[in-house]
């Protein structure tokens, strides 16, 4: 009886505790995040400006009919899915070739581990910034190399040429995160059963069977867990299309659309319809993939 | 299945090559850019594989006050968003982590969907939240801000590493009646230091390099951070051809992350497959 209460007190005590403990990251994530999140979707519905953000009158759906009817709009939507599916597509092949070569019991991949992590680790500005100079139409080391190659005559302007612009960004997107890609991977590759290979050895089974059907398929959980945060994080690029070719709209992403009405033309209003809708747009992708995710797999029975 | 001698060694060269490769392709552009920087004046135009060891890029960029003033402002903004997260994730991950209590489920399943929150999203109240707090165009804007993608990834990943302890360590204390801050101090955190390092490191690597709300958020050049300084040195401002000044600052920026990288590179890796694989 004694002891009874004695527990239940301390129940109590430890989840007082509990929130205790939570409510400084509770304070600090409403703050910076739920808090924000709401006031951008109720802009969304104003004719706030970001001069003065606190006068502004609903106007409805305004906003969001003036967006729709951008094609600019449609434009950075286009560019950002095809950035997305055409880098992420990329980045998982190379990025399991490269694992399943680190895999190997060979001398010398602690430092190639150590190696690829470098383009992931350092800021995307200077990645962007020092293809830039490589791919630069006069100086560039890549127009060298081409023309002494005899591959080209003239320059090539990668950068501002409205054709290839696009393609660049997308190899350039590949160099600094397929690294990230090769990480996740080798990761649940450490995690496969080595006693199957070894079965599988005994029994015959052909190299390439073995990678088609043992491998993948106990690969592919973590290979859907690495490409939805590529997904996640390529759906928001911003940082590498505004440094290597600000103000082409052929680049331009979705991000980049939002923040120039928000900050270059000072209109809370559709800058924030467009950020809403990029929330949308990224929630729904997400939802779709993890559903299209969790059926494969129940159909693979893992 | 038996291998001759000769296909065995075959096999070896072929990913030897394949590992020349990979290693070319990842550091050439690190090599240039050190080897740009290094190049004085007209030097830069000429594509010579070899640098040329003249530093007055390097002269340049650091005589520059904003630059070094750039630089501090990363280091204060990098160190205070490390510290600022990892007090308050250790806080919440004993809770979520240790303690049964309703609400649990919730809050985790709150923390991961924040974690996802594209920043684009946020950006129109953010803004008015850090003028409502007088922090705009101050670095502490960027301190604030940062905790929307620090917080939830090192609650996640602190949460999973102290629920995964057994359970026993802390009973003695809390039945000697030990206050539940004792108990982080002195129980778990001597043996968190790994998942601290970790989600640290990872901290300090993604508030050094963001840029949209360092551009955003920051309107003079005296609180910038580097990336957005960096991005802004261009040859219509104060250098003619910028690209000597641009590789120097560039080499500057990265050379802590490599040797970051080099020096921690399973923490690195361990704290990002904690959150890709259990998150």
């Amino acid at each position: 009886m004694m002891s009874g209460s004695r527990s239940a007190g301390l129940r109590q005590a430890r989840v007082r505790t509990a929130w205790l403990f939570l409510a400084p990251s509770l304070l600090v994530l409403t703050g910076v995040a739920l808090w924000p999140l709401g006031r951008t979707f109720l802009f969304s519905f104003t004719d706030a400006l970001l001069t003065e953000p606190d006068f502004y009158s609903y106007v409805g759906f305004d906003n969001y009919r003036a967006l729709f009817e951008d094609p600019l709009w449609w434009q950075s939507v286009r560019n950002t899915l095809y950035f997305t599916v055409i880098s992420v597509s990329i980045e998982t092949v190379l990025g399991l070739t490269i694992a399943l070569l680190l895999n190997s019991h060979i001398a010398g991949r602690g430092v190639m581990r150590a190696i690829i992590l470098i383009p992931w680790s350092i800021p995307v500005v200077v990645s962007a910034r020092m293809w830039q100079w490589m791919l630069h139409d006069q100086f560039g080391i890549v127009n060298h190399v081409l023309k002494l190659a005899g591959l080209i005559e003239t320059g090539v302007a990668w950068t501002a040429n409205s054709a290839l612009v696009m393609p660049v960004i997308i190899a350039v997107d590949v160099w600094i995160t397929t690294p990230f890609m090769v990480l996740l991977i080798l990761a649940g590759l450490s995690m496969l059963p080595r006693g199957i290979y070894e079965a599988a050895s005994i029994d015959g089974v052909p190299a390439w069977k073995q990678f088609t059907s043992l491998t993948l398929p106990l690969l592919a959980p973590s290979i859907a867990v690495a490409v939805l945060f590529r997904l996640l994080d390529a759906l928001r690029m911003f940082d590498l299309s505004y440094v290597l070719s600000s103000n082409s709209d052929d680049t331009k992403t979705v991000s980049i659309y939002a923040r120039e009405v928000l900050v270059n033309f000072q209109d809370m209003g559709v800058g924030s319809a467009a950020s809403t809708a990029v929330f949308l747009m990224i929630a729904l992708v997400t939802a779709i993939y993890v559903t299209v995710f969790r059926l494969n797999r129940r159909l693979m029975g893992v | 299945m038996v291998r001759s001698n000769t296909g065995r060694r075959l096999h070896r060269i072929a990913i030897y090559a394949l590992f020349g490769i990979v290693a070319l392709y990842t550091l050439f552009p690190f090599y240039w850019m050190i080897a740009s920087s290094l190049k004085s004046g007209q030097a830069i135009f000429d594509v010579t594989f070899l640098p040329d060891l003249k530093f007055n890029n390097y002269q340049a960029i650091l005589s520059d006050g904003v630059f070094l003033r750039s630089l501090l402002n990363s280091l204060i903004v990098a160190f205070s968003v490390v510290a600022l997260s990892l007090l308050l994730a250790v806080g919440a991950a004993y809770a979520l982590g240790r303690i049964d209590f309703r609400g649990r489920s919730p809050i985790m399943l709150l923390v991961l969907a924040v974690s996802m929150f594209p920043q684009i999203a946020l950006l129109s109240g953010l803004f008015e939240m850090i003028r409502w707090l007088g922090l705009y165009n101050t670095i502490g804007s960027l301190i604030f801000a940062y905790m929307i993608f620090t917080l939830p990834f090192n609650i996640w990943v602190l949460t999973t590493f102290m629920r995964d302890l057994p359970k026993q360590i802390e009973e003695a204390a809390i039945m000697d009646g030990c206050s539940p801050l004792r108990i982080v101090r002195c129980i778990f955190l001597p043996m968190m230091g790994p998942a601290l390092i970790s989600t640290g490191l990872l901290a300090f690597i993604a508030s050094w390099n963001e840029f949209m709300f360092a551009l955003t958020f920051i309107l003079t050049d005296e609180n910038r951070t580097v990336p957005v300084a960096i991005a802004l040195i261009s040859g219509s401002s104060r250098y003619e051809f910028p690209y000597g000044a641009i590789m120097a600052a560039s080499t500057i920026v990265t050379v802590p992350l490599i040797v970051l990288a080099l020096l921690f590179q399973k923490h690195i890796v361990s704290g990002l497959t904690a959150g890709a694989v259990k998150g």
